[in-house]
């Protein structure tokens, strides 16, 4: 049982409420989370808004103004960057120009003290080389290697060590977008292997959601959600995840008994009842393309809660297993609903300038009061 | 496909050109006529020696005659080494040019480089002030600062260093810091420290502070860093630096002739003495000549093991 516990790690890392000011900008404000232990975890959010600096403060590169890192029982406010168990693959790799792959990976190993002995370190080297599968360029400098012979080449090189936490800042945001959908399955297998705990920095979001078991959102240095990539796409707790994460149709309006009154739809948006939104209270719905359902015919009121409204499709982008419609609707608002294909069966599907409706449940729609 | 107009007409052939056009009238002309009088027999005239291509005394013609014994004497002086009473006057001035050559790079870049990569990571803000406070210097004229040095310098009892020393009861005679190898060390490391410090500035500003940040991240501590990161990747600007020291300090002649004494015989002083009072044009000549074939092994050296770094820098 306490082995139980101890495997699952429930925190292996906690930040405690750490923040980080430069002058009068607050970069990260208050954030706390934690980790467990062979997590693999993304920090997710557009460029600027202080998922650099959070990671620099976990690798010891930047100290917090404020809070505790606590790593596996160690708080690491004292501990100098050479000295933590951790490892960083920097932005665009930070490969040792002078150095041959197998120097950079030897490099961290090298330093340890009491000092490894040559073949230990040959050996290590040689092994970390097989898992990234670059024995064959061991002797190469980096400026011979590829975009992606380099992102692997860092990548051993700061699991070389083996770290209790790996730090990853966009690990591969220097990749073309080809080769980075290859590579996202492949590192996080990688991780896996190895077993080492994993926060990464990205401003992706279908490369967190890929690779992540959990998320953070960020936003302007504050972290507003986390959980995984499903909770964060079905129950975004505000405005900012529900539009940062995938597409979203989003209505502002005022919480009444019928529903959510809006300008821009014609009736009131039924939503499940929720016990934490005041009524008369300024709220937006969220409501994915997906859940929102394209016919012909006006739906019937099969069941109470849902919501329709009459239209004409403006636009639509075919993308093979479904299309995207944009349908306005009679007050001008936009609607996008995502079809699937295979929805129409042998019937032609709508076409510009038809008249469509849509629909969706009430449960569908996500309130949110941020 | 639009026509190429003939590269007489492009202006980036011009521009090409003009470097070499530069090389060609302050470098090698010059450096053939010099060559020319190398070879040239000393003659009561003025210019004082016959070229190699000269009339025939004869009057029949025009004849071609290089005079090697310039460069014999040089050959003389090496085949007499070791005997007894040998004075290789001129050797002794090469081995003396380059060993204070040597030295002042050396220190030049040892005081220089501490300074460059002061400077290199000062915020940006006061970067352009340090620098300024390094080229304030040429602001005044050469010779007026080595004549300065000389004040500061002085032997007797009116040296301001001696004064200073005198009058804080440190010492009670004048030191003899004037008209030795000391002072001319003094002043050829004054002179060109500058000379070191902005190429290395140049490169060590450059330099990714995050390759730093990865070395202390995988665990060297800041003297290992620095020893095997930031000395390695700045090979480059210590070897402009040292370049643009050890060339002009083998031919350094005001300073050696300002603050040496009699026995400092540096090379440059040797040309100057055989074009000046001794009037042998030709020996002047051969000993700048080979000067010039000396340092283009440097040179060369140099440049080959810059070359071998150039696809490393990012
Ligand atoms: N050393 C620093 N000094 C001052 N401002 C900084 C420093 N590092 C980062 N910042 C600022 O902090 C903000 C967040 O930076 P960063 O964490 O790199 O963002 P992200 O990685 O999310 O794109 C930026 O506005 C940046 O200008
Ligand atoms: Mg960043």
């Amino acid at each position: 049982m306490v082995a139980q516990q101890q495997d699952s790690g429930a925190a292996y890392l906690r930040i405690e409420g750490v923040s980080k000011r430069f002058g009068d900008n607050r970069v990260v404000r208050d954030v706390s989370l934690t980790i467990a232990r062979k997590e693999i975890f993304a920090l997710l959010g557009s460029s600027g808004c202080g998922k650099s600096t959070l990671l620099r403060m976990l690798a010891g590169l930047e100290t917090p103004s404020a809070g505790r890192i606590v790593l596996d029982g160690e708080d690491l406010a004292t501990v100098q960057p050479h000295h933590r168990p951790t490892n960083m693959m920097f932005q665009s790799y930070a490969l040792f120009p002078h150095l041959t792959v197998e120097d950079n990976v030897a490099f961290g190993l090298r330093q340890e003290r009491p000092k490894l002995a040559r073949d230990a370190i040959a050996a290590r080297v040689g092994k970390m080389l097989d898992l990234v599968q670059m024995q064959r360029y061991a002797r190469r400098k980096p400026h011979e290697l590829s975009g992606g012979q380099q992102q692997r080449v860092a990548l051993a090189r700061s699991l070389a060590k083996e770290p209790k936490l790996l730090l990853l800042d966009e690990p591969l945001a220097a990749l073309d977008k080809k080769i980075r959908q290859e590579t996202q399955l492949e590192l996080v297998h990688l991780i896996e292997r190895v077993g080492v705990t994993c926060i990464m920095v990205t401003h992706d979001q279908e490369e967190a959601m890929t690779m992540a078991d959990r998320i953070g959102v960020m936003s302007d240095g504050v972290l507003l959600q986390v959980g995984t990539p499903g909770e964060i796409y079905e129950h975004p707790n505000c405005r900012f995840t529900a539009e940062f994460i995938g597409e979203t149709n989003m209505f502002h309006g005022r919480l009444g008994p019928q529903g959510v009154a809006c300008a821009d739809f014609p009736a009131p948006i039924a939503v499940s009842p929720l016990a934490d939104h005041a009524d008369g209270s300024e709220v937006s719905v969220s409501v994915r393309p997906e859940r929102v359902l394209l016919s012909r015919e006006a739906p019937g009121a099969l069941e109470g809660g849902l919501n329709s409204a009459a239209g004409e499709v403006v636009d639509i982008a075919y993308l093979g297993s479904y299309s995207v419609y944009h349908v306005r609707l009679s007050g001008g608002r936009t609607v996008t609903a995502s079809v699937p294909s295979a929805r129409w069966g042998d019937a032609a599907p709508p076409t510009w300038g038809d008249a469509v409706w849509v629909s969706w449940k009430a449960p569908a729609g996500v309130v949110l009061s941020r | 496909m639009s026509r190429r107009r003939p590269f007489l007409l492009r202006g980036r052939f011009w521009v090409g050109m003009l470097p070499w056009t530069w090389l060609l009238l302050f470098f090698l002309l010059p450096f053939v006529l010099i060559v020319n009088v190398s070879l040239s027999t000393p003659d009561l005239a003025i210019p004082p020696y016959i070229a190699p291509l000269h009339q025939a005394e004869d009057g029949s013609g025009v004849e071609l005659v290089p005079d090697l014994s310039s460069f014999q004497r040089l050959g003389d002086e090496i085949a007499a080494l070791g005997e007894d009473g040998a004075e290789p006057l001129y050797l002794r001035a090469y081995g003396n040019s380059l060993l204070l050559a040597t030295l002042t790079t050396v220190c030049c870049l040892l005081i220089g480089y501490p300074f460059a990569y002061h400077i290199a990571r000062a915020r940006e803000s006061i970067r352009n002030v340090l620098l300024m406070m390094v080229m304030l210097p040429f602001w005044t004229s050469f010779l007026l600062r080595v004549y300065a040095w000389m004040g500061l310098l002085d032997s007797s009892e009116v040296g301001l260093i001696n004064q200073l020393l005198i009058g804080l009861g440190i010492i009670d005679t004048p030191l003899p810091l004037l008209y030795n190898t000391g002072a001319v060390l003094t002043g050829m490391i004054y002179s060109y420290l500058p000379f070191m410090v902005l190429p290395l500035y140049a490169n060590l500003v450059k330099l990714d502070q995050r390759l730093l940040e990865a070395a202390s991240d995988l665990g060297a501590r800041p003297l290992t860093t620095f020893l095997s990161v930031t000395l390695p990747l700045s090979r480059n600007g210590i070897i402009a630096g040292a370049m643009m020291v050890f060339i002009p300090a083998v031919g350094e002649f005001v300073i050696p002739d300002l603050l040496g004494g009699g026995d400092v015989q540096m090379i440059g002083r040797n040309i100057w003495d055989d074009f000046g009072p001794n009037q042998d044009w030709p020996m002047a000549a051969t000993v700048a000549v080979v000067m010039v074939l000396l340092l283009i092994a440097p040179i060369i050296v140099f440049n080959r093991s810059s070359r071998s770094e150039a696809g490393e820098q990012p």
